[in-house]
């Protein structure tokens, strides 16, 4: 079931993103160029999103379990240190270089075009290279 | 500031904005998760389990592209070039995996929770992103030219 539900989600988050037009990496680009000519469609995405997912996660947060039997994911840490904000850093250099963040990356691989399988590849090398020297650097 | 009223659109992004926020808020209370696209796919790779729940979320995210796709829908266009988008790429994998979280974990979930390290990290997101286009549109290029 859970895995139903997780496509089915996953689906309904496809459809936003490409309604809201932020799988277009010049829509997108168009955001971050603050000082030129500016898209503030963004904006509205996240005006449109935050108050319709903060209403589920003050539902949740009564709940012990999901409506699925399953743990509930409450994210706990509350630092707000070096690695976050230079995670934060290098994500957003990378996300002005193409205007591309990681679920439109997913999305746009199912239009088979050159530079979205190049974009995507290139990301799932950043992410393999970050477990690599993450676990070199936990390693006794 | 200018607005670039031709390709601003409120209405699309404020009803696409809603089906995020919809997804956002089933995934937590139906399969307790929240709902980051960096996370839920960088977390094949690391130790973590659940392997296929990720998986069945990947293939609905990119079941509606592969509709669009088939049906004659308009391809979407990358601005930048090949040596960009790999120096881009990386740079995305690697910072949301050390900043545990991207768009949608943080600038969307994040923010909805009034996590104030999400709040934190997108304001730096956010402002990197600025700057990195001013640079590359109005530095740069105008340097270039």
């Amino acid at each position: 079931m859970k895995h139903l539900t997780a496509f089915a989600i996953g689906l309904l988050f496809g459809i936003g993103l490409l309604s809201s037009g932020m799988n277009l990496p010049g829509k997108v680009l168009g955001f971050l160029d603050l000082l030129g000519r500016w898209d503030p469609s963004l904006l509205f995405v996240m005006g449109g999103a935050i108050p319709v997912a903060a209403i589920g996660f003050a539902l949740a947060r009564k709940r012990t379990k999901s409506l699925l039997g399953e743990p509930l994911s409450r994210p706990d840490r509350t630092e707000i240190d070096v690695r976050l904000l230079g995670g934060a850093l290098i994500f957003g250099i990378g996300w002005g270089l193409a205007g591309v963040c990681p679920g439109p990356a997913i999305i746009n691989l199912g239009f088979f075009t050159g530079p979205a399988i190049v974009f995507f590849a290139a990301m799932i090398a950043g992410m393999i290279a970050f477990e690599f020297l993450n676990r070199l650097r936990n390693a006794p | 500031m200018q607005i670039d009223w031709i390709n601003f659109t409120p209405w699309w992004s404020l009803a696409g904005g809603a089906l995020i926020g919809l997804a956002a808020a089933l995934l937590i209370n139906l399969n307790g998760r929240v709902m980051g696209a960096s996370s839920i796919l960088g977390g094949l790779f690391g130790a973590r389990s659940g392997a296929t729940w990720r998986l069945s979320f990947l293939a609905g995210l990119i079941a509606p592209a592969l509709f669009v796709n088939a049906t004659g829908g308009v391809k979407p266009h990358f601005l930048a070039g090949t040596a960009t988008l790999i120096v881009a790429g990386l740079l995305v994998g690697f910072g949301t995996r050390l900043g545990s979280g991207c768009t949608s974990g943080h600038g969307v979930c994040g923010i909805a929770r009034l996590s104030p390290r999400s709040m934190a990290a997108t304001v730096v997101f956010m402002l990197a992103g600025f700057a990195t286009v001013y640079a590359v549109r109005h530095v740069l290029a105008a340097g270039a030219s």
